[in-house]
């Protein structure tokens, strides 16, 4: 799983924001690893690769607003032998450096840690510029590329430390800060390609990814308080290899799927989870939710995201309303597994 | 490393050689970019022949100096040296371009012997030739990084980003060319889009800019000796060149660029090598 041996107390989940903790994650490994080395595309504050500087300034390395560069120096720093984390606002990292990420560091398999801040509409009043809600549909299509989208800042670290194990190029998207915790502790069994259940449930599963992960165990609390509905919850925090037989199971189980994520519906989360499904053969009555398909507003994060509808109140609407969805169910289930 | 006469006809004889093999694989591949892989052949065998510290049998040696082909469709050109230097037999050539095959027009690092960085997309190998070049200098490494780009390339925003930080960075451990052949697909580089005044831009961005005739090997070796001294700064070479150099009936045309030869052109082509360099 983790590269274990790298021990850090708990920080104050509670007051530091998934780049601060990335931050203080990165400082850690980088007294573990002295092949890591820090890359900014004058965003050094923002995605709080900074304190890895302060810590480090001779393995820093600010390269101005040019992220195209950034990232195919990324992919030669890689090849000297070193092990750059390049991190960017998720939009940029995604759409100006996409080629750069695409043919440099995906094609040649090389060992660099793209850590995409600000992803979704976390950037909120900043507007539709530094919202990214095309960058999972983007990144999932290049070959070698590990995908992850923690959904706290917990689960950042275990995402941030685990990436270490992967001798190849990793993807990982978190928000701007500001996103509540969801988890209690570090100690639930991270591991990259394996989704967490957390909520039990047999009558629906939500799979959620990221921020939208908090609302949906919130809403399946409130589902099973109010409606008696005993809804699963999955965290697929890794989109990309997406864990199959999670979501396999969650059909088998529940017969009704409703994805969520701060995306464009078009790719993401919900394209993956629809994927397997629709391969699998079983009927299930499913929704994807996420941003539709159009440009974001621009309001505070939790407006824009109750404005899309995958904040709580979203969850439970939706789920309400596949509860009363028809599907062809297939009887030779059994038979088929 | 002062270059002699004798070093310089073997250096001739070996550029010959290096065209002759492009226009044979040009042949029997269907079509490769022809053009600019003839323009850059001085400037490729005078690294591999005289400059470049690599062991063909060793291709992964750590030690090694990078060569960067940053104009990637030259990967015939590059492909050829390879294997005359021996980095896979060359018999492995005939296949270039097939079904299959370890070898395209824009040769794959993971698959070709030799190849430190696929490129093929214009722009893209300077930044990671600064990034060797960072990483060589963070990790007390001898090795250079040698770079090749194309002048149509240089359009490329990347390409001045990438230099702005092989600046910033002082990065001495890096020498740039520019196989500046003066045209591009569509035509002339400075009617598609003005390059020029090209070495002012090149000194503008921070870098010791010599301007050479690039098929000339004493002008070569003596921009590389110049840069191996110089300190504080990156080197470019601008190298003037010919598209289509040795073969006649291609010097200076653009619809050369990408282009297959029958059994008589090859031969053609081949008989005018006589005094290419």
């Amino acid at each position: 799983m983790s590269s274990g041996g790298v021990t850090w107390n708990v920080y104050d989940a509670d007051k530091l924001t998934q780049r601060e903790i990335y931050g203080l994650v990165l400082c850690e490994l980088g007294e573990r690893y002295p092949k890591i080395v820090g890359l900014s595309a004058d965003l050094a504050q923002s995605t709080k690769i900074g304190m890895f500087g302060e810590k480090f300034p001779e393995r820093f390395f600010n390269f101005g607003i040019a992220e195209q560069n950034m990232f195919g120096v990324g992919a030669g720093l890689a090849k000297a032998g070193l092990i750059p984390f390049i991190s960017t606002f998720s939009a940029f990292a995604s759409m100006r450096a996409c080629e750069f990420l695409r043919t440099d560091i995906c094609y040649q398999n090389l060992n660099c840690k793209i850590i995409a801040t600000h992803g979704g509409t976390s950037f909120g009043p900043a507007g539709t510029t530094h919202h990214a809600t095309e960058d999972l549909s983007i990144v999932r299509a290049f070959a070698n590329l590990i995908v992850i989208v923690p959904a706290d800042a917990l689960e950042t670290a275990n995402a941030v430390r685990a990436c270490m194990d992967i001798n190849g190029p990793v993807y990982i998207r978190i928000g701007r800060g500001f996103e509540p915790r969801v988890y209690e502790s570090e100690d639930y069994g991270f591991q990259i390609g394996k989704a967490v259940e957390m909520h039990p449930g047999t009558d629906v599963t939500v799979i959620a990814t990221g921020v939208t992960v908090l609302h949906a165990v919130q809403a399946a609390k409130i589902l099973k308080e109010d409606d008696k509905l005993s809804v699963r919850v999955l965290n697929m925090h890794t989109i990309k290899p997406i864990d199959r037989e999670a979501i396999i199971k969650a059909v088998l189980d529940t017969r009704r799927i409703v994805t969520f994520e701060d995306h464009n519906v078009i790719g993401g989360l919900g394209t993956a989870v629809a994927d397997v499904i629709a391969e699998s053969g079983k009927g299930c009555a499913f929704y994807k939710s996420g941003i539709p398909d159009e440009y974001t507003i621009i309001g505070y994060p939790e407006d824009i995201l109750h404005y899309n509808k995958v904040d709580t109140d979203g969850v439970i609407e939706k789920v309400r309303e596949i509860m009363g969805k028809e599907f062809e169910a297939d009887e030779d289930w059994e038979d088929e597994v | 490393m002062a270059i002699t006469d004798q070093e310089i006809a073997e250096l001739k004889q070996l550029a010959r050689k290096v065209r002759e093999d492009i226009i044979d694989v040009t042949g029997w591949s269907g079509g490769t970019h022809i053009g600019g892989s003839l323009s850059m052949v001085e400037i490729v065998t005078s690294l591999y022949w005289k400059y470049l510290r690599i062991q063909p049998h060793n291709p992964h040696w750590e030690d090694r100096d990078r060569f960067v082909l940053s104009k990637g469709h030259g990967g015939v050109g590059h492909a050829v040296v390879l294997a005359l230097k021996g980095y896979f037999p060359p018999e492995q050539l005939r296949d270039f371009n097939k079904s299959g095959s370890a070898f395209g027009m824009h040769l794959d690092c993971n698959k070709v012997p030799g190849v430190d960085c696929s490129t093929g997309s214009m722009g893209h190998g300077l930044p990671m030739a600064v990034g060797l070049s960072l990483g060589a200098r963070l990790l007390k490494k001898e090795w250079r990084t040698y770079c090749v780009m194309g002048d149509g390339e240089c359009d490329e925003g990347s390409i001045w980003e990438a230099a702005m930080s092989a600046a910033h960075y002082k990065l001495d451990n890096l020498l740039g060319f520019v196989d500046r052949n003066g045209l591009m697909i569509d035509g002339p580089t400075e009617k598609v889009m003005a390059l020029e005044p090209f070495v002012d831009k090149w000194t503008a961005f921070g870098w010791k800019a010599l301007p050479i005739d690039g098929h000339d090997f004493r002008q070569l070796a003596q921009a590389i000796d110049f840069a191996l001294e110089h300190k504080g700064q990156p080197v470019v070479v601008i190298a003037k060149t010919v598209k289509g150099k040795g073969v006649e009936f291609m010097e200076n045309k653009a619809a050369w660029h990408y282009g297959g030869l029958n059994a008589e052109l090859v031969e053609k082509a081949k008989r005018g090598l006589g005094d290419a360099s």
